[in-house]
């Protein structure tokens, strides 16, 4: 028996979805005969019985790769039979070897782990069932947010319990050369990429034949990480399109029916790297990736982590998510097996879609109460959180208030109903003693774990054991940024245009969508559809009025937009910090090894003296996203020439963009999106 | 397996070719008193000598007496249940007239969710009231008399006219339903009376569509609804003479209109075929194949009609359009034969065609050869390909397929041939381990001489073997090709019982063959699934041709419309887009059925807009005021 914890409630959850705790059962049984249970699952139908040999054999024998590998041994002058050697020899560093003999033993140990670390693993057993049926008609591509390393086996983990063929995992290279463990996740079925493949065409070719045969044939289902990495930030980070691109394209080429795509969300009540990823963030480098050395490091496995969601969402179709976004004609005039590189009309579609997937993966996501917690305490002056302390009372009070809003807002909120709120707010500030302590009735940042040390730290280091923590409480803030992005970002559209008209907030909204794109996830061709949600989410808390024309601010929905312009506020003070560096360098050209630490450095400096109220400025991630935006915009241009990743700055460009920003500048021109011909036609 | 000899074929063919005769001889013996509609008056052939058909002819002016209004084929043949609620074949035909058949009963009940005691009977007789009164070019009929070719404006033949077997068409004469018609029928008996009528049609300004045999499946012989000018339906089937037989060149030079049994069974006579036998052969006509670019089942011998045609003589609005020799190949410009072919009525019409002859084979043999699993017998069919050995036949069922023809195998009498299919089935299942679920079988027909045949036949199965094929013997071979004579009776059985379907064809390169059989099947269930479809539909396929560079694949796809109340739209959305997920994936729009006006709406993608200003072009030159005006093609 199993029991469901259903949040009803407050209507945290929508459709009324249940989910079940997995680990209730196994907490009442024995690991080991978990480990041994039959294990039976339905494949999908049209799929054949291929050992990992067979599967690897298949790949080097394709025609696909053989014209490849021709093409190569042509170019380069050596002999077909060398380089048929390297593809084999990438091969089988690249291959998995699932076996259902470590499946069992993987199930054994993360049962152990996660009885251990987590309170409870829910799961929504519809979706699951979905899943199991999705995976008999077409091949299916799991497509989980990645948030810790935890949840790397988590998905074959539960896969393996309730009898469902376990996926085969694309994983980054690093992990494979961990001892011990890339070996047992590789027969655990996860295969290994390379970052960086750059122009490696044999590598780009095994790769991809690899893939797509694993799509073809329906061997297994496929995961992967269409966010690429773990985020560090717990944001949902912009989509990367090649996994994304070989995955659908046997579907494009009609190779196959239709491709399955499920969304995954992963949310965490407590994240286990928090601290590192933090640390990661300011730039400290990080120890050789290793999941024993973590467990090792931080004593982590005494630690309490509460709960994890997994999510598992609606199975998507390709084929209907596609349809009349592709030109197929272009796919039939030349052989199957020949390289072809994709229309830029596929690209965008692919693009469009695995937006889609990320913003899918948000909305699916639950939100803990503590991110809500992290939302109110990165609103109020550091100073009252180091020393005065904060309210007790005042802050439960805010963040009911807050619960009340995310609702509104449509958020999936994993809120307890059955227990009192007082309960809630106390015991999720108690998880979280890592960030904050409760004391007297008043709530403290935490400073650093030597605080015994007595000689006076130096102003910079101060400020970065203080950023240590803010930035923590950041990335809980992010896990709940998407519910609030839209309608934020309309907030200050309204606030820096000081404008009623619709078409020019709609202008504006426009402009911040656009230099925000690599912060948050805004679905290509959306913004129409994306500026009508943040005006009707406003209306519906009350915040604004909104008619054909106007969006008029009302008097009651002040403390609203207030709260969303603060949320979003540190975005727009760290983008400006770094355009005004850009502008008052000597240099037009800079490479990104010097960009990071000056920012850090000036933002360091400005932190200490009062004048910068953001530690967000700090992290290496959002100084990253400014290059990237810039670079967008075209303010600024990658030397091609280098090696080192030089740039050169358009000041005038840079600046401009500022002035526009903080609202110096109007913006003029008629704003049209790049793709507005990729109108959604979802839901 | 033994190999039956050809002989006893032969003479089954003969008997049945016997038959025919007798029965049709029968329908002209009748008076002509009755046909008042109808002036008769012969046109004097050119080629006396040889024109031994006159009195054989299958086709009679008057249709309605051999051929149902409402269905497919002859009256006398047609499949039903019988008192017991076995399936029965009536008529003296065919090979499986007025035989029972049990299997059938099962798999309709099975396959479609029919029932016995849900039936959807059709209206029995024409009700000539529903059909619209003519509107005659007066002028046009006056002149029309004096040159004494047959016409009439009996409502009969005017709505036999105006037809093909589409489905839609089929499914509304059943319900007595009539659309627009032509307003007037003319039997041409030559050439000479052809260029008298159409010259008529361009000084009176009447529409003009041809009609051969009235198998179209492209909607190619409707009436445009929003065609104002009178409509004559030119019926060439009188037009049926072999005017000569040139043994040096090995040539016949025959009117257009003759249907192809017919013209087998005269050149047979005189120890030659053409070997041309597209599956509607009984009833389509050589005009019609020149018009739609037809295809036969023997192309591996014979060829495509393309390669059987060396001389056309058209008539069009412009004059008659026909090359001054006969050489076998030229290099002239473009081949004007090739605008005429897949012209499908737009232009004029066929009236002679000089085409290739060849000595009837000294044997006949047909095989099978069953495969595990479809992707083997794609896969062999491309080697055969490869190795261009294909025989004068060769086609690949798919499992659902191979299971509708067992379930067509007429009652065996003898304990001994059911005891031995029992035994072929534990073989091939238990013993070698096919799966009958995936199982597939690919029907072969072999033609030549003896010794070669038997070589031949070695060679495609070791080929065979090769890709795990086990010969399944000769009834399995012939029961494949029966069941494309008699699938078109099937498909009135199955209207009887709410079921209702179609074929349709396209041709793809090999490497698109499994995914496209694959893709398309599976979209016909989604589609139907997703327009309120009840019951599961019936979605298979069949390689029907091998190709250098790929195959023809042909798709049925038949569905119990039990609770739909518009089952017509729903089964063209779904045909819809099944053609668009072959186009999607590569496939033709068409391998030899044609594009008429159902396909129409693709052809601009096909050809490209430049082809489409071609073959315009040339329509405006050869038929400026649109005399052919069915509108089919472009």
């Amino acid at each position: 028996m199993t029991s469901t914890c259903k949040d009803s409630g407050t209507a945290s959850l929508k459709d009324d979805e249940e989910f079940t705790d997995i680990l209730e059962e196994r907490r009442r049984t024995t690991d080991l005969g978990y480990a041994l249970r039959t294990f039976n699952p339905q494949p999908y139908k049209g799929a054949p019985t291929l050992s990992t040999s067979d599967l690897n054999k298949a790949v080097l024998e394709s025609q696909y790769l053989c014209f490849i590998i021709k093409e190569i041994a042509m170019e380069t002058g050596s002999s077909v039979e060398k380089v048929k050697e390297d593809a084999s020899v990438i091969l089988k560093e690249m291959s998995h070897n699932l076996q259902l003999g470590f499946i069992r033993l993987m199930g054994y140990t993360l049962n152990k782990v996660f009885k251990r670390l987590y309170r409870s693993i829910y799961v929504n057993m519809e979706g699951l069932n979905m899943l199991k049926q999705a995976i008999q008609e077409s091949p299916v591509i799991l497509i989980p947010n990645h948030r810790s390393y935890v949840d790397f086996l988590i998905i074959s983990y539960i896969l393996f319990t309730y009898d469902i063929p376990v996926p085969v995992i694309a994983a980054g290279i690093r992990l494979a050369d961990v001892t011990i463990i890339g070996g047992i996740l590789r027969r655990s079925g996860a295969f290994y990429i390379r970052r960086a493949i750059g122009s490696d065409k044999l590598y780009w070719a095994v790769l991809l034949e690899y893939v797509q045969t694993i799509v073809r044939t329906g061997y297994a289902p496929l995961e992967f990480y269409v966010e690429g990495f773990r985020s560090r930030t717990l944001k949902s980070l912009v989509p990367k399109l090649g996994m994304m691109d070989m995955v659908l394209e046997p579907y494009f080429k009609g190779e196959v029916f239709d491709i399955t795509l499920v969304p995954i969300s992963i949310s965490y009540d407590r994240v286990l790297e928090e601290s590192l990823l933090a640390l990661e963030l300011l730039g400290v480098p990080r120890p050789q990736e290793s999941i024993t050395g973590l467990f090792k490091a931080s004593g982590v496995l005494q630690d309490d982590y509460g709960c994890m969601h997994v999510n598992f969402g609606r199975p998507l179709s390709a084929r209907q998510l596609c349809e009349g976004k592709i030109n197929w004609s272009e796919y039939n005039l030349i052989p199957r097996n020949l390289p072809q590189r994709p229309t830029a009309e596929t690209q965008d579609c692919v693009n469009w879609l695995a937006h889609l997937i990320v913003r899918t993966q948000e909305e699916g996501s639950l939100i803990s109460p503590w991110s809500l917690v992290a939302c109110l305490l990165l609103q109020t002056p550091f100073t009252t959180l180091t020393e005065e302390g904060l309210q007790w009372h005042q802050l439960t009070e805010k963040t009911l208030w807050l619960r009340k809003l995310v609702l509104d807002f449509g958020a999936r909120l994993n809120w307890p109903a059955h227990i009192p709120d007082s309960e809630v707010m106390s015991s999720t500030v108690a998880l979280h003693h890592s960030i904050v302590h409760h004391k007297e009735d008043r709530i403290y940042l935490v400073q650093g774990e030597d605080s015994a040390r007595q000689d006076p730290l130096s102003p910079e280091e101060g400020v970065m054991r203080m950023a240590v923590v803010v930035l923590m409480l950041v990335s809980y803030r992010n896990q709940a940024l998407h519910v609030f992005v839209r309608p934020g970002i309309l907030a200050i559209a309204i606030h820096i245009t000081k404008s009623t008209r619709k078409d020019e907030l709609f202008n504006f909204f426009c402009f911040l969508r656009d230099v925000f794109s690599d912060e948050f996830i805004f679905i290509p061709g959306r913004a129409a559809q994306d500026f009508e949600e943040a005006c009707s989410l406003l209306q519906k808390c009350g915040a604004v009025h909104t008619s054909q024309q106007e969006v008029t601010v009302l008097e009651t929905g002040l403390e609203v937009l207030s709260f969303l312009q603060k949320l979003l506020q540190p975005f727009l003070d760290s983008y400006q910090l770094m355009f005004r560096y850009l502008c008052e360098k000597e240099d037009h050209v800079f490479t990104e090894e010097q960009f990071l630490p000056d920012v850090r450095n000036l933002a360091t400096k400005l932190i200490h003296s009062g004048d910068l109220h953001t530690f967000e400025v700090l992290s290496s991630d959002m100084q990253k996203n400014v290059l990237s935006a810039l670079r967008r915009l075209e303010a600024v241009t990658k030397l091609r020439a280098s090696q080192q990743k030089e740039y050169k700055v358009n000041k005038a460009a840079v600046s401009r963009t500022g002035d526009i920003l903080s609202g110096k500048v109007p913006l003029e021109s008629l704003h049209t999106t790049p793709d507005a011909r990729l109108q959604c036609q979802v839901e | 397996m033994a190999s039956n000899s050809s002989g006893s074929d032969s003479s089954d063919r003969q008997r049945i070719a016997q038959q025919r005769l007798s029965v049709i001889a029968g329908h002209l013996q009748r008076p002509v008193e009755g046909n008042s509609g109808i002036l008769a008056a012969e046109c004097k052939a050119q080629g006396d000598k040889l024109d031994v058909s006159s009195e054989r002819r299958t086709v009679p002016r008057r249709r309605q007496e051999i051929m149902k209004w409402n269905g497919w084929g002859y009256s006398d043949s047609k499949f039903l249940y019988n008192k017991k609620g076995q399936a029965e074949f009536t008529g003296k035909r065919y090979r499986l007239s007025g035989m029972i058949i049990p299997g059938l009963r099962e798999w309709m009940e099975s396959t479609f969710g029919a029932n016995l005691q849900h039936k959807t009977p059709a209206a029995p007789i024409l009700n000539s009231s529903v059909v619209q009164p003519p509107t005659l070019n007066e002028a046009f009929l006056k002149e029309l008399k004096s040159t004494g070719i047959p016409f009439s404006h009996d409502a009969e033949d005017r709505v036999f006219r105006s037809h093909g077997h589409c489905l839609h068409e089929i499914f509304a004469l059943r319900e007595g339903k009539i659309g627009r018609v032509p307003d007037l029928v003319v039997w041409p008996n030559c050439h000479n009376d052809v260029v008298k009528i159409v010259e008529l049609a361009c000084k009176h300004n009447v529409c003009l569509i041809p009609y051969g045999g009235g198998t179209s499946v492209s909607s190619a012989l409707e009436c445009p609804p929003e065609e104002t000018r009178s409509i004559v339906s030119l019926d060439t089937s009188q037009m049926n003479r072999i005017l000569w037989i040139d043994e040096k060149n090995l040539t016949a030079h025959v009117e257009a209109g003759i249907v192809g049994q017919d013209l087998e069974r005269l050149l047979n006579e005189s120890g030659y075929c053409t070997g041309h036998e597209p599956d509607s052969m009984e009833f389509s006509s050589l005009g019609g194949w020149v018009a739609t670019r037809a295809s036969g089942m023997k192309k591996n011998i014979y060829g495509n009609i393309e390669d059987l045609v060396v001389h056309i003589k058209m008539v069009t609005p412009r004059g008659v359009i026909e090359k001054s020799c006969q050489g076998p190949r030229m290099s002239t410009g473009p081949d004007v034969h090739h605008f005429i072919m897949g012209s499908e009525g737009t232009l004029g019409v066929v009236t002679e065609v000089t085409m290739k002859i060849r000595p009837m084979p000294e044997y006949q043999k047909y095989g099978s050869v069953v495969f595990p699993n479809f992707e083997m017998g794609v896969a062999c069919l491309r080697e055969v390909a490869r190795q261009r050995c294909a025989p004068a036949s060769i086609r690949l069922m798919d499992n659902e397929q191979f299971k509708f023809g067992h379930a067509l195998k007429p009652q065996v009498s003898s304990i001994f041939t059911s005891f031995l299919d029992g035994l072929k089935k534990f073989y091939i299942t238990k013993f070698k381990g096919f799966d009958p679920n995936r199982l597939c079988v690919a029907t072969l027909l072999f033609e030549g001489d003896r010794e070669k045949v038997l070589q031949h036949e070695k060679q495609v199965y070791d080929i065979a073997a090769k890709f795990g094929g086990l010969a399944a013997g000769e009834d399995n071979g012939q029961r494949g090709y029966m069941l494309t004579f008699v699938i078109a009776y099937l498909r009135d059985l199955g209207m009887d019982y709410y079921v209702i379907g179609e074929s349709f064809e396209t041709s793809m390169p090999w490497d698109r063959v499994l995914d496209i059989c694959r893709n398309v099947k599976a979209r016909i269930v989604r589609e139907c699934k997703d327009k309120g479809v009840q019951f599961p539909p019936l979605s298979t396929c069949r390689v029907t041709q091998t190709y250098d560079a790929g195959a023809c694949v042909y798709f049925y796809f038949a569905f119990n419309y039990r609770g739909l109340s518009d089952p017509v739209h729903v089964y063209e959305q779904v045909e819809h887009a099944a053609r668009e997920e072959i186009l999607a994936n590569g496939g033709s729009l068409s391998h030899h059925h044609g594009v008429g006006k159902l396909r129409k709406e693709w052809m601009r993608e096909t050809i490209s807009s430049v082809g489409m200003g071609m073959l315009k072009s040339v329509k405006d030159y050869v038929d400026p005021n649109n005399i052919f005006g069915n509108r089919n093609l472009l």
